[in-house]
């Protein structure tokens, strides 16, 4: 009989979702994260489209759910080495990171990081604000508890301070802690590994890095969080001063064959999203999104984007935003576009034109996780031209990979919402038990 | 017996409570209410360390009571109930109030008053917990089968995905044959394939599996019954036979639009639909040198607001198709927006444009005319970007339109007690985190049936409805949460309100001591309340929403009015 265990890569809400339903069935599910907590992406969202819910508020339930689940042995701060084996007996080498802290004893109340000396830009909030060197990734984060980060800790690196180790009253820092390397069985695996946002550094055109006021749609949705590093004020990076004009481009390194030629599916609601949330937040603000497509294809994404223009200060212009200037007084940047649409500017003629606003969110493309490549190769992955986890016949088994028993859910193998990686998620958790189902009756079987 | 002891404990979730209200001064206020013997606040009560002190004061206070003030049930009793039961607690003995939706959200200018509201929120629910009492829930057995309503892609899918899982499946088909909509496609985006090469292995592994029944050319004409236990009528031709299934998918599709009056269409004869097209020449007839084809034909308008997601992709597939046919075929595509989301569709685009598709954009405020008295003869249309009148000559004038309901979703939607949303497709429990499953428990949708999805989309959702519903035939048992209503025999009239009301039909009037009087099945019903507002006699009450809680919620609250808001 199959080993009746399943190894699930990456604990966002694909793989969140994955583990909770293959638990569900009675299967044992190793979930594998590489940060220190679950959460992936939606974490880091303010709320959702096209229904406005606040991301962590329906993301968190099921982060507790899929953590105190009985079946789920949750692998945070943890890798895939190697993977051996095929469809229904694999092996897998998981390593373990050293988080220098003892699980069973901290409380993760939070003293050490108060007096921890160390800043460091703070990834969740997409390094618009400082973390220290020991930390929680969010308050929310399960499990909730307190990581080292060795690569940026005084004693790693000058071997003083220990301040952690003093404050901490359930002695929960063990700085010998060393890496913990895992041997599993398992009879399936579902990879959930998801995305990241391409570097918009690489369109020159657009100055970011430069321009301060032009930041990406990921910092745009820090800003805008009232758990973010501003408490939900959108205070632009320049002078800290709340624009009441903000332009949005989209497809960043999207749709264009120098950079990423496919569309990242997500970017135009989540444009409308963070414009009407701006609008929430200050009634007088108006917003311009600069489009290719609006592409509002899901359930009730046209009604959202109609909502958008009637109710919430929205416009949509039809073009893709040759550059941005800056206006040296006001730091105000400056979107230079051509008119694409006749009569979209009201008038009858078409021109190159430009509109000055306070900030620009670049909506950049959205890629495969940066350790994605290697982990496929690892696994003897094929991948799409794209680069995404390729699908062997995309009709009929659309979460099945190139090797038996390998399944792959959300935006790692193509670029798709959160409701379509929910599916897609559960969808593996079906493959799954079909693979491993011990009364399984395929056609032709006696 | 034992005095009630009241725990209370007050959430700050970050700054979404604490950012408004003054939570220290509705500690304070809890303090002093009636049988209550510890009060707490904590950054965040639903994480781990917010759950273990509510153990470990149930423990240390030898709490009776829990009272949680922060967000919504909707998403945290579960845990907060959960969290009381390991500590020993009867998980009904919990009552939750919302200080953030109810209170710090909706009053965030105004945090005095905020603060004062989150004060009486929290002793009424004090109030009201005191009264609480124990329950237990109500558990009954899985029938291990499942039915999928629907034959096509996706209901084949569903339908082998759960045989597989070593379930036996029904399948239930209105026309004769499996296959749906698909059949009638030539070919298949995005992989061009042929449509027999996806259809006929899934047609023969359907028919060939000893654990899947189909049931072809006939319909569920009823259905009884509740996770677990629902019993299917499934008529042909009049002849019915009874099934007895603990899981339902509905996989019942949609149909094209056939948008009669639009743009010529049945009264030209080379006017057609996508779907048309692709049927007239399957069997290879002459393909004509130029065609136009208009997108978001009855999409995207103010009386169908809603995009049909794929329509683009059907118009850049056939248009692909006729070019590689006739490199000096003349196609263009007339659209508002192309929507070639992800990776194969944009794909599609670009190559349908690197083989000489025309793209066109139009304004729906001045939409293409189709020329011509007897037959289309060309389409003048305002070409958006060039700001000019074209006309584009048109041997055949195709027009793409989205999926619509079909028209008995409304029959079975009432059969299952499942909602349809405003467009008319079926409505899910949470558009974002629970996309085929309905409220009602042990009962999930996939395919174009929700909303008009392609083939990839389809198959992935009956798959992870195949998970869904195989999970309680897996488990053998479900359980029922205990906010059930109960009829007291002794004041009950026998009047029938409550049987008229009840949505789910889990109320009957029946022979009992005291003589007729209301039943409730309690797998049935759903806590919605209803019966109890329509009782004229107080009979009927509801499990954790009895009279006397209810009422001494009011009277927590009446008390704070008439001695002026404070304590």
């Amino acid at each position: 009989m199959s080993s009746q265990s399943v190894l699930v890569i990456g604990g966002g809400i694909a793989g969140i979702q994955a583990s909770i339903d293959l638990a569900n069935m009675g299967l044992q599910v190793y979930l594998v994260e590489r940060t220190p907590s679950i959460g992936g992406r939606m974490a880091q969202l303010d709320k959702t489209f096209p229904t406005n819910d606040c991301s962590m508020c329906i993301l968190a339930p099921k982060m507790i759910e899929c953590a105190g689940h009985d079946n789920v042995h949750l692998l945070t701060y943890s890798e895939v080495d190697e993977v051996r084996g095929e469809a229904g007996d694999f092996k897998v080498t998981v390593r373990g990171k050293p988080r220098y802290i003892d699980l069973a004893k901290c409380t993760g109340c939070g003293e050490c990081t108060e007096k921890c000396p160390r800043r460091v830009p703070d990834e969740f909030n997409m390094g618009l604000d400082k973390r220290k060197a020991i930390y929680m990734p969010f308050p929310q984060a399960v499990p909730r508890k307190m990581t080292i980060d060795a690569e940026n800790c005084l004693y790693f690196a000058k071997g003083g301070c220990r301040v952690c180790e003093e404050t901490c009253q359930a002695g929960a820092i063990d700085f010998e802690q060393q890496e913990e390397v895992l041997e599993l069985e398992v009879g399936a695996i579902v990879i959930a590994t998801g995305f990241d946002p391409y570097d918009p550094a690489a369109l020159k055109e657009y100055g970011y890095g430069e321009i301060e006021n032009a930041i990406t749609g990921l910092e745009y949705e820090r800003l805008i969080c009232a758990s973010g590093p501003t408490e939900g004020h959108l205070r632009r990076p320049s002078d800290g001063k709340v624009p009441q004009v903000i332009a949005f481009i989209q497809c960043v390194g999207s749709r264009d064959v120098n950079y990423k030629s496919y569309c990242s599916s997500v970017c135009c609601m989540h444009a409308t999203k963070e414009a009407i949330l701006a609008n929430e937040h200050y009634p007088a603000l108006r917003s311009f999104i600069f489009y290719t497509d609006m592409r509002a294809v899901g359930k009730q994404f046209q009604e959202y984007s109609i909502r958008a223009k009637d109710e919430y200060n929205v416009s949509y212009i039809r073009s893709r935003p040759g550059r941005i200037t800056v206006d040296e007084q006001s730091s105000n940047p400056i979107v230079w576009y051509d008119e694409t649409v006749f009569g979209e500017a009201g008038d009858s003629v078409r021109r190159v034109a430009s509109k000055e606003v306070e900030l620009v969110i670049l909506c950049q493309a959205l890629v495969p996780r940066g350790v994605h490549r290697e982990m496929a190769e690892n696994l003897g992955l094929e991948l799409d031209e794209s680069g995404f986890l390729a699908i062997q016949d995309r009709l009929a088994c659309p979460v099945d990979t190139s090797v038996p028993g390998i399944f792959a859910c959300g935006f790692c193998q193509s670029p798709q919402d959160i409701p379509d990686s929910v599916v897609q998620a559960s969808a593996a958790a079906a493959r799954v038990a079909e693979l491993l189902s011990p009364n399984s009756r395929k056609p032709g079987d006696a | 017996m034992p005095k009630t002891r009241v725990g209370v404990f007050v959430c700050h979730c970050g700054n979404n409570i604490g950012g408004v209200v003054r939570v220290p001064e509705v500690v304070e206020d809890a303090r002093h209410l009636p049988n209550v013997v510890c009060v707490e606040d904590n950054l965040y009560t639903c994480s781990e360390e917010g759950l273990s002190s509510i153990k470990e004061q149930i423990a240390e206070q030898n709490l009776s009571r829990v009272v949680v003030a922060s967000c919504t049930p909707r998403t945290h009793e579960p845990l907060f109930k959960e969290a009381c039961e390991e500590a020993g607690l009867n998980r009904y003995l919990f009552e939750f109030v919302n200080i953030r939706e109810h209170c710090s959200w909706v009053h965030r200018h105004d945090p005095a008053r905020a603060t004062e509201k989150a004060k009486e929120l929290v002793r009424m629910g004090v109030a009201k917990a005191r009264y609480l009492e124990p329950q237990e829930e109500f558990e009954s057995e899985v029938f291990p089968a499942a039915l999928v309503v629907g034959g096509g892609v996706a209901g084949m899918t569903a339908a082998l995905s759960l045989a597989n899982q070593g379930i036996q499946v029904y399948v239930v088909e209105r026309e004769e044959k499996l296959g749906g909509l698909v059949r009638e496609l030539r070919t298949l985006f995005p992989t061009e394939q042929d449509t027999g090469e996806l259809l006929s292995p899934l047609m023969e592994q359907v028919r060939g599996h000893p654990q899947i029944t189909v049931y072809l050319g006939s319909e569920v004409e009823n259905v009884e019954g509740f996770i677990g236990d629902f019993q299917v009528t499934v008529g042909s031709d009049g002849q019915n036979s009874e099934l007895q299934v603990g899981t339902v998918i509905v996989a019942t599709g949609a149909q094209e639009l056939r948008p009669s009056g639009m743009y010529g269409y049945s009264t030209l004869p080379n006017v057609v639909t996508q779907l048309e097209f692709e049927e007239s020449f399957k069997s290879g007839a002459d393909l004509p040198p130029n065609v136009v084809m208009i997108n978001c034909v009855g999409a995207r308008v103010p009386e169908r607001t809603y995009c049909g997601r794929f329509c683009c992709s059907t118009a850049i597939k056939n248009a692909i198709w006729l070019k590689e046919q006739d490199p000096d075929a003349k196609v263009s595509v007339l659209h508002r927006d192309v929507m070639a989301y992800g990776v194969d569709i944009e794909d599609s685009y670009r190559g349908a444009m690197e083989l000489g598709v025309r793209f066109l954009r139009y304004d729906i405020q001045n939409p293409p005319q189709v020329l011509g008295a007897k037959r289309a003869e060309a389409v003048k249309v305002q070409h958006q970007l060039m700001g000019k009148e074209v006309i584009l000559p048109a041997d055949l004038v195709v027009l793409t339109t989205p999926l619509v309901p079909r028209e008995d979703s409304e029959r079975l939607s009432k059969m299952l007690k499942v909602p349809l949303g405003t467009e008319g497709f079926f409505l899910e429990a949470h558009l974002k985190l629970r996309p085929i499953e309905f409220s009602t428990d042990g009962i999930y949708v996939c395919g174009s049936a929700r909303y008009p999805s392609s083939i990839p989309e389809s198959v992935s959702q009956a798959y992870a409805a195949a998970a869904k519903a195989g999970i309680p035939i897996r488990d053998g048992s479900v359980r029922v949460e205990a906010i059930t209503v109960f009829c007291d025999e002794r004041t009950c009239s026998a009047c029938g309100n409550c049987v008229e009301v009840c949505p789910f039909g889990a109320v009957e009037l029946e022979e009992g001591k005291f003589g007729r009087i209301a039943s409730v099945s309690v797998a049935q019903c759903k806590g919605c309340g209803c019966c109890v507002a329509a009782c004229p006699s107080g009979a009927m009450q509801q499990r954790g929403f009895d009279d006397r809680q209810l009422l001494s919620m009011i009277g927590a609250l009446a008390e704070g009015m008439v001695s002026g808001g404070g304590r």
